[in-house]
């Protein structure tokens, strides 16, 4: 059986380029020495009032956006600090992917290695999208990793690119570190040549 | 002849152990540097697996982000900062880890303290749970920040699996004029190409004006790297990275200190070598940079003008500008010179090593600060906090009415207690201007260290050329 079978979802939309790693996950909630807990401190400063009751406004807390497992992102998501904090609040408050024109570096790698997938579509998918969600916010997507599909709430298909070792890690739940150690022998010879 | 190849690529090439079709690379690590924050939850992996960290003697570990910078440290006010540095003491332990803790006289900013102890090498692969791991490329090495599974992955195997990244040279031709520094080069760098610029790419910085750096200045430059989103910037190492090396505690000694040198030249980006991106950026003229906005691409020379949102044409870029101007509290077109600040920060790993602390207290020497102004000095490890007592750099801090700090992240993060209130404006050194980044409500304006000083002295922003005229 597939980890990682297709899904339909409603989608919150955030459209706001360059979404820093302090926005999903201020650093202040970072002095904890597990992965618990976080997804309610998942944008924190956006979503919440100084008195801690949630921003009527802020996307997140919208009744129709509520249970949405997808989020919809502005271009070059997850940019600045590495902390995997992000990833993990993201996946703590109940998304499965970012749909985005772009996403850094450090924090794409760190998603997949958490199963939140990072779709990455073009401008003109993305603006669709955006268009639909308005038409009606409670549309939804399906996302099936194994076509590496997209299906927009008109019924478009998107084919999204994903690397094929990152593809096969997420279906089949292999893990990176296991992978890793089947080295273990030609990492020893390596060390062994440069001694 | 062999094809000519990049810096990067040389080192790239030389620690891939094993490369399958359609997979990434299994590159060898030769230093993982470790921090209280990103840590834990690794060390919670190996324990899970009954793994080892494989080679401790390539590991070491500090504590920085969540300490208290005041004198004395202990006890720690934050149970949960606590808790966390007790937990890096007993993972060390457990896992047989080198580790500057609270106790050591060495301890500090994980990238102040790498360098400064001569872990830092050239042609070496280094990598942190920290973004800012960059910096260390300033000796031409790799280096580059990684997640925490990442972290796991390095302690047990002391590899990461890494696709092979562009190569992006930003050469900087020229001299910098007075009152204009390295921080300058980077900020007008992202200036030029955005948050997203450098994203898939690893940064090479050349030309003149790198090559007449300081180490301490190159690590500062080298350091910004992943703000514009190239997740490692280097610099070719050169005799004036040799002669920083020399004699530092775990740098090469004896037989292995002569011979290292011959290595360490080939470290260099052939000629004919491509780049998948270039840039140039001319030093001559390079004024003192300010950012305005929430991310460090929202830069500025001084004297220049808040941005219009109206004259953007790009929507979301408009819509980007608008929230950054409204969360600043910023009019467009209004000046920044003459803008009355709250706080000013002098440190972080960008900006908190002996030559920033110097520049510092040369323009607050003899003056005071401006009764408006809380000015926070704090040095990037306990090493420079000593240089510069020697010096008496303290006293010219004390005297003017500034704070002088024990080392750390401090402000830079705002975990440790030291932050910005709501609603404050600080004249900051540090790398970051994200929204509540110095503290829940607070607002950022990254600068350089002399920028910094000059305005502690008038309270408020201020070209540092006008200072330095007198």
């Amino acid at each position: 059986m597939s980890h990682f079978p297709p899904y339909t979802s409603r989608v919150v939309p955030l459209l706001i380029n360059d979404v820093d790693t302090d926005q999903i996950i201020p650093a202040r909630f970072l002095k904890v020495t597990d992965k618990l807990g976080l997804g309610q401190n998942l944008f924190a400063d956006w979503r919440y009032n100084a008195d801690g009751s949630p921003k009527s406004d802020f996307m997140l807390n919208k009744p129709e956006h509520a249970g949405a497992e997808v989020l919809l992102a502005g271009d070059n998501f997850g940019c600045g600090s590495s902390r995997e904090h992000a990833p993990w609040a993201l996946r703590g408050f109940g998304f499965r992917a970012v749909i985005s024109t772009s996403f850094a570096d450090i924090f794409r790698s760190n998603a997949l290695k958490n199963g939140l997938l990072s779709v990455t579509v073009d401008v003109a998918v993305h603006h669709e999208l955006c268009v639909l969600l308005e038409e009606n916010p409670k549309a939804t997507v399906t996302i099936d990793l194994a076509s590496q599909s997209l299906a927009l709430p008109n019924g478009k298909q998107i084919i999204f690119p994903v690397d094929n070792f990152s593809k096969t890690c997420l279906l089949n739940g292999v893990d990176e570190l296991g992978y890793l150690m089947q080295f273990t022998d030609r990492i020893f010879e390596f060390e062994t040549l440069r001694r | 002849m062999n094809e000519p190849k990049t810096l990067f690529e040389k080192i790239w090439d030389s620690h891939v152990v094993a490369q399958e079709p359609d997979s990434p690379a299994v590159l060898y690590i030769d230093l993982h540097l470790v921090h209280e924050v990103t840590s834990p939850q690794a060390f919670d992996g190996l324990r899970k697996r009954a793994l080892k960290v494989r080679r401790p003697d390539k590991t070491v570990a500090t504590v920085d982000h969540s300490i208290p910078t005041l004198t004395p440290v202990l006890p720690i006010a934050d149970p949960l900062a606590a808790k966390q540095i007790q937990q890096m003491e007993r993972n060390a332990s457990e896992f047989g880890i080198r580790l500057y803790g609270l106790d050591s006289p060495h301890r500090g900013i994980v990238h102040v303290i790498g360098p400064e102890l001569g872990f830092t090498q050239p042609g070496m692969t280094i990598v942190c749970g920290d973004s800012h791991t960059s910096t260390h490329g300033a000796f031409g090495a790799l280096a580059f920040g990684i997640g925490t599974s990442e972290v796991e992955h390095v302690l047990a195997t002391q590899c990461l699996l890494q696709r092979k990244p562009k190569t992006f040279e930003v050469r900087v031709e020229g001299t910098l004029a007075q009152g204009v520094s390295a921080k300058d080069i980077i900020l007008a760098l992202l200036a030029k190409i955005g948050v997203g610029g450098g994203t898939g790419h690893v940064f090479e910085y050349c030309g003149s004006a790198i090559r007449s750096l300081s180490m301490e200045q190159r690590m500062t430059i080298c350091n910004m790297s992943i703000e514009g989103g190239a997740r490692a910037g280097m610099v070719a190492p050169d005799d004036v990275t040799f002669a920083y090396i020399a004699n530092r505690e775990y740098a090469p000694k004896g037989k292995a200190w002569e011979e290292s040198p011959t290595h360490w030249r080939t470290l260099k980006t052939d000629e004919g070598a491509r780049f998948d991106k270039t840039i140039t950026i001319d030093a001559n003229s390079l004024s003192p940079m300010i950012t305005y906005g929430t991310n460090p691409g929202m830069g500025m020379a001084i004297s220049d003008r808040v941005p219009d949102p109206a004259r953007v044409s790009d929507t979301s870029q408009k819509l980007a500008l608008e929230k950054s101007l409204k969360y600043m509290g910023l009019q467009p077109g209004q000046p920044l010179l003459g803008k009355p600040v709250d706080v000013v920060f002098i440190g972080s790993c960008t900006n908190s090593r002996i030559s920033d602390l110097r520049q510092a207290a040369a323009l607050l020497k003899d003056r005071k600060v401006a009764p408006n102004v809380r000015v926070l000095v704090v040095p990037g490890s306990q090493d420079v906090k000593r240089q510069a007592e020697a010096e008496n750099l303290h006293r010219v801090f004390t005297d003017a009415g500034a704070e002088w700090r024990e080392a750390g992240c401090s402000m830079c993060i705002a975990m440790n207690g030291d932050q910005l209130e709501p609603g404050q404006y600080a004249v900051s050194t540090s790398n970051r201007n994200f929204e509540g980044r110095q503290g829940k409500g607070g607002r950022t304006f990254l600068a350089s260290p002399l920028t910094a000083a000059a305005t502690a002295v008038t309270g408020k922003i201020t070209d540092v050329r006008t200072l330095l005229k007198d």
